[in-house]
């Protein structure tokens, strides 16, 4: 099974700020991580090959600096990676993103599942996998939790809100999985030892045949205004004395405000 | 390749009415309310846009209940249930269609599914999970602000030369109103639904049996994190819940423990939710839980720890450990009843 894993190089979010006065974002001193939701899919990826035999490919859209990610899906086990850059991709949102990520797929060989986490966390939109597939014209599971392969079609279980959904789906199909899917396995001394001395393949957008008028910012519908910092909330009441005065103190005020 | 768009072509604003098994999701509600906020400010109608099977025509009127001033009702054996292919074929057939300026639709597993293929469909902008929206008032476009990188900083978008311009919306953001409405146009649509479109099944769904009440649609939530201590402690969280008659939500933290199932997980991965009272016992309080809860009316703290988050979004605070808290307010709040 010919397996495609697209991840993306993300700030560590916890530590993002912004500077009040400039309303930029702080970015030094931010490690750069590889997507959490992304190392699911790469580790379902690994798991399908492990029981169904092929090839994992990872790809990233991304500058020079995110072929530390790649590498780090080397140490996990992948075949193949390609980092997909070029200044044409720069400040592309979701739609190009999307765009270029399938023009890439297309290019590099026949794929059985592309794989990718429900969203990004710097961004959150969980937006590309579905572009992705419907660039590709084929048919896209979300929010997997749980996926079985048998033959040409998958069995997915989808996490939803009050319910999880099995749907079964034919193969080539996308797929955007949940944390809850797997634990990703941590990288071997080997595996650690392959991804320092591997050669990342680059891919510009010539090389995938992109239309560049409909990649990065000149292809983005969407454009970011303004960015600022949210509005602090300004912090209650603490209620004091012994464990049973602050209860009833709890309980009397709650009832003020006509909640219990 | 140009695919912009004449944006005067484009009219109206439309909602996505979600329906699960029939029953319309209170977001659309939201965003029917909010819709008719904008609506004035581009001088234009707002419409719902109802999908289902033959039955769902039932839904018609709360939709109109809620300010929608038209319904686009598109009725089908094979859309009963939601499944990508044949919604984002009926829906994007009826935009191309009638050209609405705005499309919102609820940023739920359902609406970011259906949106984001959409989009690339129809070639517009998307702006997922917003949490604002407003009309420029020079260029009349939809300003759309969204939290981004895990709630640290607040970012506005626009689509300028793209229509419609296409936004999920996080539920719980705005309040729904019902309005007096002598509006009452219907207007039907028949999709062609290809065999194409229907090769993925839904087989079977799984009701998660410990979701008591719908966590999103609760007015009182009692929320469970590490300072439990012991997966078991969740009982005590779910009688307080019980007692106060709300649902039982968890950080992050228990759901990846694998304490509780992940349909309670209130947060920035999770849900988002605006109860009128939000219970944290032994929750921390980090920015991607307080991005889920923090515009509940009124929030109840409870932590070891007095220097956690959460106490900054606390409207009462107290400090102290849980374990003994929580069994004492159920008792107090028994008493208080008998």
């Amino acid at each position: 099974m010919e397996i495609v894993v697209c991840i993306k190089q993300v700030p560590d979010t916890t530590e993002v700020r912004i500077n009040p006065e400039t309303n930029t974002l702080i970015r030094e001193g931010v490690p750069s991580i590889v997507n959490p939701f992304d190392e699911n899919a790469v580790e379902e990826a690994l798991r399908l090959r492990e029981r169904h035999g092929g090839k994992v490919t990872v790809i990233t859209m991304g500058p020079p600096q995110a072929i530390e990610a790649l590498k780090q899906t080397i140490a996990m086990g992948a075949d193949e990676v390609y980092l997909i850059s070029d200044r044409a991709f720069a400040g592309s949102d979701t739609w190009a993103t999307s765009y270029t990520l399938a023009s890439a797929i297309k290019k590099l060989s026949k794929f059985d599942l592309i794989l990718c986490g429900k969203q990004a966390i710097d961004g959150d939109t969980a937006q590309v996998g579905p572009g992705i597939a419907e660039w590709l014209g084929i048919p896209q599971v979300t929010f997997a939790v749980k996926v079985e392969v048998e033959g040409k079609k998958a069995k997915v279980e989808r996490l939803l809100e009050e319910a999880n959904e099995i749907v079964e789906i034919p193969i080539p199909c996308v797929m955007t999985v949940v944390k809850q899917i797997n634990e990703p396995r941590v990288p071997s001394l080997k595996g650690m030892m392959k991804a320092k001395k591997a050669e990342i393949k680059t891919l510009s957008a010539q090389d995938i045949e992109a239309d560049i008028n409909i990649t990065g910012l000149k292809g983005s519908p969407t454009r970011v205004v303004r960015i600022f910092a949210p509005p602090a909330k300004g912090g209650g009441e603490m209620l004091s004395g012994s464990t049973d005065e602050m209860v009833s103190s709890l309980v009397s005020k709650l009832r003020e405000r006509k909640i219990i | 390749m140009d695919l912009r768009k004449e944006a005067g072509e484009w009219k109206g604003i439309w909602v996505f009415a979600e329906q699960r098994n029939g029953i319309i999701q209170n977001v659309t509600y939201e965003l029917l309310t909010e819709g008719k906020k904008l609506a004035q400010d581009l001088s234009c109608e707002v419409a719902g846009v109802l999908v289902g099977d033959d039955a769902i025509e039932g839904n018609v009127q709360s939709l109109f209940d809620y300010g929608a001033d038209k319904v686009y009702l598109v009725a089908h054996r094979e859309l009963k249930y939601y499944c990508t292919a044949p919604y984002t074929r009926a829906i994007t057939e009826l935009v191309n269609k009638y050209r609405p300026e705005i499309f919102l639709i609820g940023a739920t597993t359902t609406g970011r599914d259906l949106a984001a293929r959409m989009a690339v469909r129809i070639n517009c902008g998307l702006t997922a999970d917003c949490t604002g929206l407003s009309i420029d008032p020079d260029k009349k476009i939809l300003q759309q602000t969204r939290p981004a990188f895990g709630g640290n900083i607040m970012a506005t978008i626009i689509s300028p030369n793209h229509r419609p311009q296409m936004a999920t919306v996080r539920p719980k953001v705005f309040k729904k109103e019902k309005i007096r409405n002598p509006k009452s146009e219907v207007i039907k649509f028949v999709p062609v639904i290809k065999e194409e479109d229907l090769i993925v099944r839904i087989i079977e769904i799984i009701k998660d049996e410990s979701i008591k009440v719908n966590l999103q649609d609760a007015e009182i939530i009692v929320s469970g994190g590490r300072g439990i201590q012991d997966p078991k402690n969740f009982a005590m969280v779910e009688e307080l819940a019980q007692t106060l008659g709300g649902a039982v939500g968890a950080s992050r933290a228990t759901v990846d423990a694998g304490w509780i199932s992940a349909h309670h997980q209130v947060g920035q991965t999770g849900k988002t939710v605006a109860p009128k009272l939000y219970i944290a016992c032994g929750i921390a309080g980090k920015i991607q839980h307080l991005v889920g809860m923090q515009s509940s009316d009124t929030i109840v703290a409870i932590n070891k720890d007095p220097d956690a988050p959460i106490f900054k979004v606390a409207t009462y605070g107290i400090v102290g450990d849980c374990l003994e808290v929580v069994p004492m307010l159920v008792r107090k709040i028994k008493e208080l009843r008998d």
